[in-house]
């Protein structure tokens, strides 16, 4: 179904259907191919959002809805936090089920649409935290990732499990003061992107929105790769203001310092098959 | 794939033209789920469930079932059904005890998606201390989940009862989960005599959009859920959403009542229902008051038996009608708490005359004399 259209309205509605869902069926990108490149030419799959000013999340969820390859046939899991209060606003079918779980529901949905529509693209993003991801659902993260089941998880990584009121994760930097982390943090931030490399993840990459080409890339290269190849993981840095008590306006100043000062360090990592296979698929785009 | 069939539930579930066969509870599950069409099932090991999905996972290799796997534990498990059932699909997993607690956030979760999953629960005690006893204690925690709460009695019942639950559950009125439950190790791993329908036949598969909700395949549109999300926000509306939700699944419940008369042949099973001392029991200690019922009747003593198959949506009027003139109601129960006593206790009229008793747990057996006892003491 790729190119055809999704959303329609039937004759008579056009008048009583909300704005944002005649701009999704004039003006929606379910079909057309779109990317950052066209940015503000077309209605986005997200609908306001009730995201902190600033929020480095909301500003990634919205690269990563402009930046799939296929929006008319992906399908998003989330996880509780954050990201799970802006999902109800994206007009993709998502799943939010509980905290932790995302992995395994992924796996399990991406297996059913393989048995129900089978030659066709059926793709399944998670999209959800650092602490869904890297703490309480790490095991399913990687059960997923050495089953090779053939789903991209992006973890949007604000250091902090910031919709609870900002306690320590997994992912914070070592030192950092924070609640439950009164002393600072004892550990450094989990190596994730090397764990998925050495797990089964065919493609991984860290990378932000401070970069939005870059960005799109990555993700892009993550849902083609996970729809043919195997399990790829992208990561995002997205500095929470509320939280880390800056200022909304110095998001993406604060990813750029943090590469600067080293801790932030933007990589890819390709199996030598993925490699080949990107290779040929943007020779092929040109 | 291996051909089979479709064909009339119904003629599925009629004991007309059956085969008998002496096969355990566990190879009685692979029997209705050859029988199911099920397209996935996702299997955890634990004790006396294993063997079941075992099972279930020879029949995938020969060609019965789409796919089939082991996931990471019983929370990723009870999770990936989830998700295979959101995607529109039809799933079975099993478990027990331990496993069951393990699992225990995702049945909430499954009831309030409204999704038709059935798992087989084959009873086991929970720690502490550490046990790999029969029990049903799990059970007293599963009652209110949302979802439809069978309990067979033996082999044959949990062979009925998991294909009519995919019958039940797929109902667009109710399309809410359902639990069957058998007593591990009492039903899993002793032989009986199980009649079955040809296994040329299954069930008509299930039609994913006949869900009350969207299923999750982008072929339907995804209009944004809601303008304002509830879930942080301390508003009427937030409360008056997530409330009336619950109740509309607790109401799906309600609405597999006809359906499980019609498949089930009713909530309950009653002898002699006039009896001025009756037995209320399900599972395995239906079978056992059977046998304390066959005794007291040599000692000249008349006793009714009501069976109850399904605990959820739970035969609450039905109980009370049954019990009104009789003088004593005893509970046999296989765990610590008497959560079926809880239950009866809470319909029956003048509920002094409801007896807990006996009751045993820790891996115990239930001798009949046991219930006998309860039985003369009602007379003295």
């Amino acid at each position: 179904m790729s190119k055809r259209n999704l959303c329609q309205i039937s004759p008579g509605f056009e008048e009583i259907m909300p704005a944002e869902y005649r701009d999704l069926v004039e003006r929606g990108p379910y079909g057309k191919g779109w990317g950052v490149a066209e940015m503000g030419s077309f209605k986005e799959l997200i609908e306001e959002h009730p995201l902190c000013a600033g929020c480095g999340l909301a500003l990634s969820m919205r690269l990563i809805l402009v930046s799939l390859p296929s929006p008319e046939d992906t399908v998003v899991v989330g996880s509780t936090g954050c990201s799970a209060l802006a999902f109800p606003q994206v007009a993709l079918h998502n799943i939010h089920s509980l905290f932790g779980n995302q992995n395994a529901v992924a796996s399990g949905l991406k297996r059913a649409l393989a048995l129900r529509f089978p030659g066709r693209v059926k793709d399944v993003v998670v999209i959800a935290g650092d602490g869904a991801t890297c703490d309480i659902g790490l095991d399913s993260v990687l059960h997923s990732w050495f089953r090779g089941e053939k789903i991209t998880t992006i973890m949007l990584d604000n250091e902090a499990y910031a919709n609870t009121g900002g306690q320590e994760s997994g992912m914070t930097q070592r030192g950092t003061v924070l609640n439950m982390a009164p002393k600072g943090k004892k550990f450094g931030k989990v190596a994730v992107p090397e764990i998925a490399r050495e797990s089964g993840c065919v493609y991984v990459a860290v990378t932000s929105p401070a970069k939005p080409k870059n960005m799109e890339k990555a993700v892009r290269r993550a849902v083609l790769l996970a729809r043919d190849l195997g399990p790829t993981y992208v990561q995002l840095l997205c500095p929470c203001p509320t939280n880390y008590k800056f200022k909304p306006n110095e998001t993406l100043d604060r990813i750029r310092d943090q590469e600067k000062q080293g801790h932030f360090r933007p990589r890819e990592y390709y199996t030598p098959e993925a490699e080949a296979f990107i290779r040929q698929l943007e020779e092929a785009k040109g | 794939m291996i051909e089979q069939k479709i064909t009339d539930p119904a003629s599925i579930f009629s004991r007309e033209g059956r085969s008998k066969l002496f096969i355990t509870g566990s190879e009685a599950v692979r029997e209705a789920i050859k029988r199911a069409n099920v397209d996935m099932a996702i299997a955890y090991p634990i004790t006396p469930q294993s063997e079941s999905m075992h099972l279930v996972g020879d029949i995938y290799a020969e060609g019965y079932l789409k796919d089939y796997f082991r996931g990471e534990n019983e929370f990723a498990v009870m999770s990936a059904v989830a998700g295979a059932s959101m995607g529109g699909v039809r799933v079975f997993t099993a478990t027990g005890g331990p496993g069951t607690l393990r699992a225990f956030e995702m049945f909430s979760t499954w009831a309030g998606s409204r999704l038709p999953i059935v798992c087989a629960f084959l009873t086991r005690g929970v720690n502490s201390p550490l046990t790999i006893q029969p029990d049903t204690i799990e059970m007293a925690y599963l009652l209110d989940t949302g979802m439809i709460m069978l309990h067979a009695e033996n082999a044959q019942d949990l062979y009925d009862m998991l294909l009519k639950a995919f019958v039940v559950a797929e109902k667009t009125e109710v399309h809410i989960p359902v639990g069957v439950f058998a007593d591990g190790f009492f039903v899993t791993h002793t032989r009986d005599y199980v009649e079955v329908a040809a296994a040329e036949f299954k069930l008509p598969p299930y039609n994913p959009y006949s869900a009350p909700v969207p299923v999750m395949d982008m072929e339907n549109v995804p209009i944004r859920q809601m303008r304002d999300p509830f879930v942080m926000k301390s508003n009427f509306v937030s409360y008056a959403t997530h409330a009336s939700w619950q109740q509309e699944v607790m109401a799906a419940a309600e609405r597999a009542r006809p359906y499980i008369h019609r498949y089930l042949d009713g909530l309950l099973e009653v002898e002699t229902p006039g009896a001025d001392i009756l037995i209320v029991a399900s599972g395995t200690a239906v079978s056992q008051s059977r046998e304390a019922r066959a005794m007291a009747a040599a000692e000249g003593t008349e006793v009714g038996l009501v069976k109850i198959k399904c605990l959820r949506p739970f035969p609450a009027a039905e109980i009370q009608q049954i019990t009104r003139n009789c003088k004593a109601v005893i509970v046999p129960e296989f765990n610590r708490v008497g959560w079926l006593c809880r239950e009866i206790k809470a319909v029956v009229e003048n509920n002094g005359k409801v007896i807990g008793a006996p009751r045993v747990f820790g891996g115990m057996t239930m001798p009949p004399e046991l219930i006998l006892d309860q039985i003369r003491r009602c007379k003295a």
